[in-house]
Formats: C-alpha cells, structure tokens, sequence
C-alpha cells in the first residue's frame, strides 16, 4: 500500500504545472511515497509548543528608500521571451480569470 | 612552479606586483581547461574572450598604479546557477538552455570590483538538486581522481575544476551540503559559510532559506581570501547581514590552542570506517595542536535530513514556479497558457528537478502542511536549539563530511534515497543558517580523499579557518588536489 | 431588497499606494507608461533577484491602518502560490495569518459602524490584453502582457460583513476612498485602478441567524457598478432562494453593460494557494517610533473635515449640496475650498466649482493656488464671466497656473461691451422675427433659443446672464 494515491499525485502535478504520462505518475508515486516514509522519522516527533523556524536569521525590518533605480530596456525586457508582441510579452489564451 | 600552482594568494601577489601579467595567468587557466575539459566536463561556458579583455584591463589598471584589488589576475569559475550579464546561465536545466541575464549577480559584481578574472561557468545538478552533478541536463562532471566517479554535487563543476588545477578558486552554492560534499569527495576546500553573509542576488534560488555561496580552494588560507573578497553586506538582498566584512587571512596562524572542540558522535556512526575514522584523526589532530576535544552527543542533528527533504523541496516548489514558459526560458507550445505552463515544465525540468518539486507541493497543500512543512520547520527548531546548547560547551564542532567516498558514476541514480543521503552530515548547518568548511583530511579504503568538517556558530568563520588550518598542516598533502584525471598528482 | 430576505455584504478594497517606486524594486510606479519599461529583474521575477521592502509603502500602510482605527501588528510576508501569467513568479507576496493592520472600524456619515478585519500589504500584478475573438478574455485567441503594474504596492481593506444595503455600500467606499485620500496614501482614482473593490454578497431569510453562501463578485470599477452589481446579485440570489435553489459560493463577473453577473469560467484545478513564510523577506515589526511618525503625516479625517466645510457653506436643503460636499472630501478638495473663501470667494460657488469641475482634474486641482482660484470665481460672481467662461478658464488654470484675467483674455473672454451686446440682439431678432414675436407672446420656450443664437453670434465672448437680461429688458 502506497503512501500516497495515484490520484492525489495526479492533482500534486496539476497544482505544481507538470505535465506527466500516465508512467512518469505512476513511478512518482512509489518515490514520493518512500521519500514519505524516510520523512515520518520527524513527523512523529513531538514539538507541542516548538515554534516554527522559517528562517535562520533573527533579522526584522530590513526597507529600502522610496527612490526610483534604473529599470530595464523594453529590448532587453523582452529579449528572452519566447514570443513577444506590440512591446508585451505573448502567450496562449487564458482559460479563466485571475483568482 | 606554475602561477596556478602558486595558489590565489600567490597570483594575486604576483599580478600586483608585476612578476607575472592577468594575462599569463589566465593563459595558464584556459590552457588547463583545454586540455582537460573533454575528460571531465567542468563546463557549461569558457568564456575565454571575455576573460581575456578583463585580464589585459587588469594589467593595465597595474600599469597606471592603481590598486587591482585582493583577487588581482585570479581565474575564477562559477557555478552555472550565478546570473552572469551578457553570458548564457542555465543551471543545467534545459529550462533555462539558451538563458541570458540582463544582470549579474553581486558576488560576479564584487569578484570583477576584486581584480578577478571570471573564465567561465561550471556544470552543476539541474538547478542545484543532487548530490553528484549526475542530475545535468547537458552530462555529467567526472571525479579528476578517477573518472568513472562522480565528483559529488550539487557544485560538482567547480569542485572538479579546482581539484584538477584548472581554476586556484571557483565558486558554489551550498543548500544541503552542495559545496561541501564535492569538496570532501575531491580533495579540495569547500566553505558554506554563516547564512546572510554572502549575498544571494543573483543566484538563482533552489531553497531560499538555505542557499549560500561559498569558495572551492585547494588551501585553507585561499579559501579565506575567496570568501573575503566576496562576503559583506548587500542591500539588494533582505536576508544578507548588516555587519563590515571581517577578513581572515590573519586569523589562520592563531591556532586552537584552548579551544574547545567537540567531535559529534551521532555522524561519525553514520558514515563509513574510513570516513569515520578521518573525522576521529582529526578531532586528535586538533587535540594535539592544544584544544579540548570531547566527544559530544546530539541526537536531533539526526533530523536534519528528513526535515531538509520536506523544506527544500517546499521553497523549490515555489522558487521553480516562475519557469512556466512565459517570460524567458524553454516554451513548448500548447492550446491556452495552462497547458502551456503544464508542457514546458514537463518537459523542460529533469526528472530530480520533478521529484522535488512534487514533493514540496505535496508538502505545502492543503491538508498536509502542519503535518510535513510546518512540523519541518517545528524540527528545524529543535536542531538550532541542539546546536545552540552544543555552542555552550564548545567553540567549534568537528564531523565526517560524507558517508563514503566518492561513488561510482550510475551508481545512486536508481534510487533517490540513496543519494539524498549523502547529505546527512552536511544539512544541519544549513537549516542552523551556520557556517562550516570540509578539509581534505585522509585518503579513504579506496585511495580517494576524504574530507572533515569543521562546524562554528553563526558568524564563527574565523574558528572555523583557525580550526581548518591547523587540520590542513596534519593532513598527508596526498590526500588534496590538485590531481590530473586518473588521480596523478599535478606538479 | 427583495421582501423577505436581508443582504449581507463584505468588501475587499484593494487600493494603490502613491509611492514613487514599487513594493520590492526601484521600478516608478507609475500609470501610462510605455509597456514593460517600468520593469526590472526583480518586478519581472527573473530567476536570482530578490525583493526589498519599500520603506515608504510600510509608513503609507500604517497611516491606512491608523486612520482605519486598527490595531497595527508585527507581520509576515507570504508566498500565495498560483500560475496565472500576469504574475511574474507565479506566487504574490502577501500578508496572510500575520497582516500590519487588524481589527479596525470605519464610521459612515450617518453615524454607522463597518468593521475592518485587516488591511495587509501585498503586491499587484501585470495586465494583460486580449487579442482576436471579443477582446475580452473568453474566446481571445492570444493575451499580451505588461508587467508595468506588477509589483506596485496595494493594501487590501477587508470589511467584516456588517453591510446591509447596496447604498451602505456605496457610502462604504465613498467614505473609505475619502479615507484614503486624506491620509495622502493613495489618489483613490478609480477609473484608473488605483481602487478595485469586490463585493462578497450573501442573502438570508429576513431576521434569520445564519449567514447565507456568499459569491464574490468581481470588475465593480465604479460606485455605479457596485450599486447595480450588488442589487441584481442579492436580486438573482433571493429569487433562487426563494424558488427552493441554494445559492453556490463562487466568484461572479459584473457584465456591466447587460447589468447582470455571471460565474467564472469554472478551472480545472481548485486552488490550493500553498500559503508559506516568503524566505526571501523578514518580518515587518514595525515600532513605536514608525507607528507615531505614520499618524503625525495623516491628515484630518473626512468627518471633521466635512464638518469644517458645511459650517462654511450651510446645511442647504438639496442633495446636490451634500453630495458636492462629499465630492470634495473624496476628492481632497475642502481645503481649496477653504482657502478660497478665506481670500474671498463666494462658499457655495467656491464649492461648486471644486466638486463638480475640479474634481475632474482632481490631483492637479489639489495643487491649485487658491489665491489664483479666488481670482477667478471673484470674476464669475461680479459678472465679467459668465459660467461656462469660467469652467474654461479653470481647466487651464488647473493644467497650466497663472492669472484668471490673463488667461480669460488670451481665450478671448473679455465681456463684451453693453452696445456690442444690443448690436448682436438686433442681428438675431432681425433674422429670427418669427421667434423674437412668440418670445414677445410670453412664450418662454424660445427663449433658450434666442440666447442661444446671441451666444453663438458672440462667439461664446458674451455673459449669458446679461444677455438674458437684455432680452427680458427689451420685452418689457
């Protein structure tokens, strides 16, 4: 028994934008699964009362000035995209709206 | 003896002193490439020309007086992941193949404003995920100590070329052990150093709360200037620390006289005999030099990797969300921009890449983030506070680097566990946000080397180098590079 | 509201911070520049930049905050994860379980209370265009995007669901823009997308406890809007109730031309925004010394500076005057008011002209000398401009400054002398005998018709009232 589903690594692929066959799903779940079961190792462990650690540093407060820097050439804004169209960047039409 | 072979301090000192041009090195720099690259595969982009015209500026900045800076005339490789302006980056990843940034990263900014000469751009796990550089979408680096090897990774390419002699100083990025591990496993100096210290600009994210930059060098004391050069705080980065540069050349003859080492048991039972018995020669070795050496217990650095496995993969999840066919990179067309988003990253990210980013975004999903993220980062708590009260007793801490030495190529491939275990030793520091170095230390049961770390608390850079030199005096010369392919000693 | 139901509306204001740059870059924030110039690595989520936070953007959330009567917190950026291409990383960086601002309340002018639950800082994104098919986004065959607007800072104000009627609403932001306003941190204009607001809208049985399934409705660019949305929506709701359907929570589109809403093409994927610590910013804590300097830079609040303003101008009995009022306070133009009249100007003219013409041109009207402005309504009020005159010369005054007088005569506004005006009534009753007989009848309905040849014979120079009195002079 699998620890995670066929199904549920179908909907993890499809939050995360990763089109994969049928093969490549299939294979993802035994390895997710056993990289699972490596991780339950902590999940177990007790931290009732452990705040959470997001990141190593006590640092707080870091702003910068509100002075306008140097931006990008449109040319050079576009030069990587893959199509581009009217100074804008071009892309297949969007099914639904932004949530 | 060659200019390479006089090492960064020495190259400088020479530049600036006219004995020897940018130029001259640098010619020795591309010679070795050339001759060597077609074995090894340290390279994604020799960027000789370029190179060339910063060299023959440098000579000329020598020759009207003025200061060329610490790394005067220095070849220098970068890891693939560092944005270079003008010069293609692509962190192994078919994903960002044909990538060209419009800036460069501040440690590219702060080598050039050094007198460095930037010769190119070393092959690395696709987009720093792995542990053996096996994971590149354009081939593996081989282990100049014997090819059919890997040379660990994620930083494989720049740990290879520095063992090999093509480079005195090369530059990696650490989020799990990726700059130390391939220094153990080829015999050279790796530095991850106090998380905040070196700036991330431009380094393109694997997991933001880990990664840190750091040098590869054949010597402690070339370490401490390749990090100097490169540490210091930058205001385009939030989590970089606000604190003058230290430097720490004058550090490395302090010795450990007084200091109060402790060797952690808990990795020295994880590892190999030969691995395991380096780290106890070198806990003696200290002893010997003067410290207090104890044996020290702590268990919850054992959590580390599990915990590391759930939140690098999580930042990554997020981090790779932008690869999505839209701006730059790779697109693989498709009937509206969902199922282009979905083709592209299918088949622009490696399988390792697609592992992780599964993971993590299982990891965070509804439903599953207290019990896999959250109690991750609950676990991460527990390891800084172990290391904190570890830091009450002791002034440095010393463990095994790597569980063996360096494996065969195809070797772990099959299965993923097998690789991210190489990390154990080295994640605790990352999740700590603490700096820590592999020295080259012993060669193992298979006649390769096997590094030792040196662990300090945040900002402990200058015990870490005091401690690793005094290792590198007790250490056999054999067991650091450089070393031509095959494992023969470079003169 | 359909008899028998009550509504219960929550809204979702997000409104852009009039900072120089943008929330994590040196990019301007700026509005109607060429598309992708105002753009970076960072604003661009090129792989390697990171973000840095706008010190200005934190001080304009507090004074938000403060001015909303919240409570102001040590907070936490967020990555709310999802694909959308107007999106440059593909996550927004948020306030999520952490916001700089909770549990505020805003007073409406009729002494009502609505609830702040937090105004948190996040960034905007980029704006597509669609190509081919409507132009609108369904059944385009292509988008182009510019990533001008991404990462300009927003504050999004969340009310509790304490609203009632589409008119509270309406009062709602009205209020809530004049708010923002005053407190310098915003422009408020909402044709410009510098205020969005989406309106969650729920029915329930009349004096029932629980609350109904609320949709969200989406694309109120308008006060307009917002009225009609939420009235056809509580409408659409109660009669689905009332016919034994359930309502479904979901988002909806305000079609504004059919006047209807409409669910949202329905994804493949329900979100899961994967909410976790941005590891590439530090908290937000902000301290005692930030909190007073954001409160010393707000200006007054809209009740009292109301209050200042109907003092000058009188109750009035006509709507008209109260909503000039309020204009005025949503606009920032009380003061110009104020200072007019102080150097002279008649108050409800003064009022009149801030409201209605001004508030047109309302960021440049802001910085209108009033002196200049008094000047000009001193020459409406004797008569040597007529009202239209003076409209004209305003809007330039707002463009371009100087002297009323001097612009008047360069536009060629010199009142006309008293025998060029009976001279041009001659010509026009001579040429319209017909009409001029009526008029002399007591047929007052010629009577626009006749000014209306003398202006137009004046070419605009003569005053409409002299000429009306003119005219009523000759007919005796």
């Amino acid at each position: 028994m699998e620890r995670i589903s066929l199904a549920e690594v179908r909907h993890v692929a499809q939050l995360a934008r990763l089109q994969l066959s049928d093969e490549e799903l299939a294979v993802l779940q035994g390895e997710l699964s056993s990289l699972l079961d490596h991780v339950e190792a902590i999940v177990a462990l007790p931290t009732e009362g452990v705040a959470p650690t997001a990141h190593p540093l006590p640092l707080s407060n870091v702003l910068r000035p509100d002075v306008p820097g140097p931006c990008l050439e449109q040319r050079d804004a576009l030069a990587a995209a893959p199509e581009a169209a009217e100074g804008r960047f071009l892309v297949p039409r969007i099914l639904g709206e932004a949530p | 003896m060659t200019l390479l072979g006089r090492g960064v301090a020495g190259i400088a000192a020479a530049v600036r002193s006219k004995e020897a041009s940018a130029r001259e090195v640098l010619a020795e720099s591309l010679a070795a490439i050339e001759q060597l690259e077609g074995e090894l595969h340290c390279f994604h982009t020799v960027m000789a020309e370029r190179a060339e015209a910063a060299a023959a500026a440098l000579d000329e900045k020598v020759a009207r007086g003025e200061d060329p800076g610490l790394l005067a005339g220095v070849p220098v490789a970068l890891k693939d992941n560092m944005c270079t302006k003008g010069t293609v980056t692509t962190c192994s990843s078919r994903i960002l193949e044909n990538w060209v940034p419009p800036y460069d990263a501040t440690v590219v900014t702060r080598l050039r404003a050094a007198g460095a000469v930037v010769v190119g751009k070393t092959n690395l796990d696709e987009f720093a995920m792995g542990s053996s550089t096996e994971n590149s979408a354009f081939g593996p680096t081989r282990n100049p100590w014997d090819t059919a090897r890997v040379p660990g990774g994620s930083s494989g390419g720049s740990a290879a070329a520095v063992a090999a002699g093509m480079v005195p100083l090369a530059y990696g990025s650490d989020t799990g052990g990726s700059i130390r591990q391939p220094a153990s496993l080829c015999g050279v100096v790796g530095v991850k150093p106090t998380y905040g210290l070196v700036s991330r600009y431009g380094l393109v994210a694997f997991a933001s709360s880990l990664d840190q930059i750091g040098p590869f060098t054949l010597s402690v004391a070339d370490s401490a200037l390749g990090l100097e050069a490169v540490a210091g705080h930058d205001p385009a980065d939030s989590t970089s620390i606000d604190r003058p540069a230290t430097s720490y050349a004058g550090l490395l003859e302090e010795g450990v006289e007084g200091l109060r080492v402790g060797l952690i048991e808990d990795f020295v039972s994880e590892v190999s005999p030969s691995c395991a018995e380096a780290a106890r020669a070198a806990a003696e070795a200290l002893g010997a030099a003067g410290a207090k050496v104890e044996e020290v217990s702590i268990p919850e650095v054992l959590h580390g990797l599990p915990a590391y496995y759930v939140i690098a993969p999580a930042e990554a999840s997020s981090n790779l969300a932008r690869y999505d066919g839209v701006r730059y990179g790779l697109r693989v067309g498709g009937p509206d921009v969902a199922a282009m988003n979905a083709r592209t990253r299918g088949a622009g990210f490696g399988k390792e890449v697609r592992r992780r980013v599964m993971v993590g975004t299982y990891a965070l999903s509804a439903g599953y983030y207290d019990a896999y993220y959250g109690q991750a980062q609950r676990v991460r708590t527990l390891v800084v506070e172990a290391f904190a009260r570890a830091y009450e007793r002791f002034d440095v801490l010393v463990a095994p680097m790597t569980p063996s030495e360096a494996f065969r190529l195809g070797e772990k491939t099959a299965n993923p566990l097998d690789m991210y275990v190489s990390d154990v030793c080295a994640v605790p520091s990352n999740l700590a946000g603490h700096p820590a170095v592999s020295v080259p230390f012993a060669l193992g049961a298979e006649g390769l080397p096997v590094g030792v770390q040196v662990l300090a608390p945040a900002l402990g850079e200058g015990l870490m180098y005091r401690a690793a030199a005094v290792l590198e005096q007790a250490a056999p010369p054999a067991a650091r590079g450089p070393v031509r392919p095959g494992g023969e000693r470079r003169a | 509201m359909p008899e028998g139901f009550d509504l219960v509306v929550g809204l979702e204001v997000h409104c852009e911070l009039s900072t120089a740059t943008k929330l994590f870059c040196a990019c301007p924030n700026a509005f109607g520049s060429e598309p992708n110039t105002n753009v970076c690595p960072v604003c661009l989520g090129l792989p390697g930049s990171l973000p840095v936070l706008n010190e200005r953007a934190v001080e304009f959330a507090i004074r938000i905050g403060r001015a909303l009567n919240c409570e102001v917190r040590p907070a936490v950026f967020h990555r709310k994860n999802y694909f959308y291409p107007d999106m440059p990383k593909d996550y927004q960086i948020t306030q999520y379980d952490e916001p700089t601002n909770v549990d505020g309340f805003l007073e409406l002018r009729d002494g009502s209370r609505v609830g702040i639950v937090r105004a948190h800082i996040e960034e905007d994104t980029g704006k597509s265009t669609h190509l081919g098919g409507s132009g609108r986004i369904h059944g385009a065959d292509h988008s182009l995007i510019d990533y001008n607007r991404a990462g300009v800072p927003l504050v999004e104000i969340v009310s509790a669901p304490d609203i009632t009627s589409a008119a509270q609403a309406r009062e709602y932001v009205s209020e809530l823009r004049a708010v923002l306003v005053a407190t310098g941190a915003s422009d408020g204009r909402m044709e410009e997308g510098s205020l969005r607001v989406d309106a969650n809208v729920s029915v329930r049985p009349a004096g029932a406890a629980e609350l109904g399934t609320r949709c969200e409705i989406k694309n109120l660019n308008s006060l307009r809007s917002l009225v009609r949305a939420i009235e056809h929506e509580a409408a659409r709701q109660a009669a689905l109730v009332s016919a034994g359907g359930v309502v479904r929570q979901e988002t909806r589109h305000w079609d504004e031309e059919a006047g209807v809403t409409h669910p949202l093409r329905s994804k493949e994927e329900a979100y899961d925004y994967r909410y976790f610590p941005e590891p590439d910013l530090v908290p937000l804590v902000p301290d005692a010394e930030l909190i007073e300097r954001a409160e010393a830079a707000i200006g007054l609040m809209p009740a009292a500076r109301r209050e200042r303003l109907v003092a000058l101008v009188g109750e009035g009995d006509s709507p008209g005057l109260a909503d000039q009022v309020q204009t005025a306070i949503e606009l920032s133009l009380d003061q110009l008011v104020l200072d007019a009249v102080a150097a002279g100007a008649e108050p409800r003219l003064a009022l009149a002209r801030a409201a209605n013409e001004a508030a047109a041109k309302a960021e440049g009207a802001r910085a209108l000398s009033a002196t200049a402005f008094a000047e000009l309504l001193g020459l409406e009020s004797a008569g040597t401009l007529s009202a239209t005159q003076s409209k004209q010369v305003l809007a330039v005054l707002i463009d371009e400054g100087g002297a009323p007088a001097e612009i008047a005569r360069r536009l060629g506004f010199e009142a006309l002398e008293g025998g060029e005006v009976e001279s041009i009534i001659d010509e026009v009753v001579a040429a319209n005998t017909a009409e001029w007989e009526r008029y002399l009848a007591g047929d007052e309905k010629v009577a626009g018709f006749l000014l209306g040849q003398v202006m137009k014979a004046s070419k605009g120079r003569a005053n409409g009232k002299i000429v009306a009195a003119a005219l009523a002079k000759r007919r005796g």
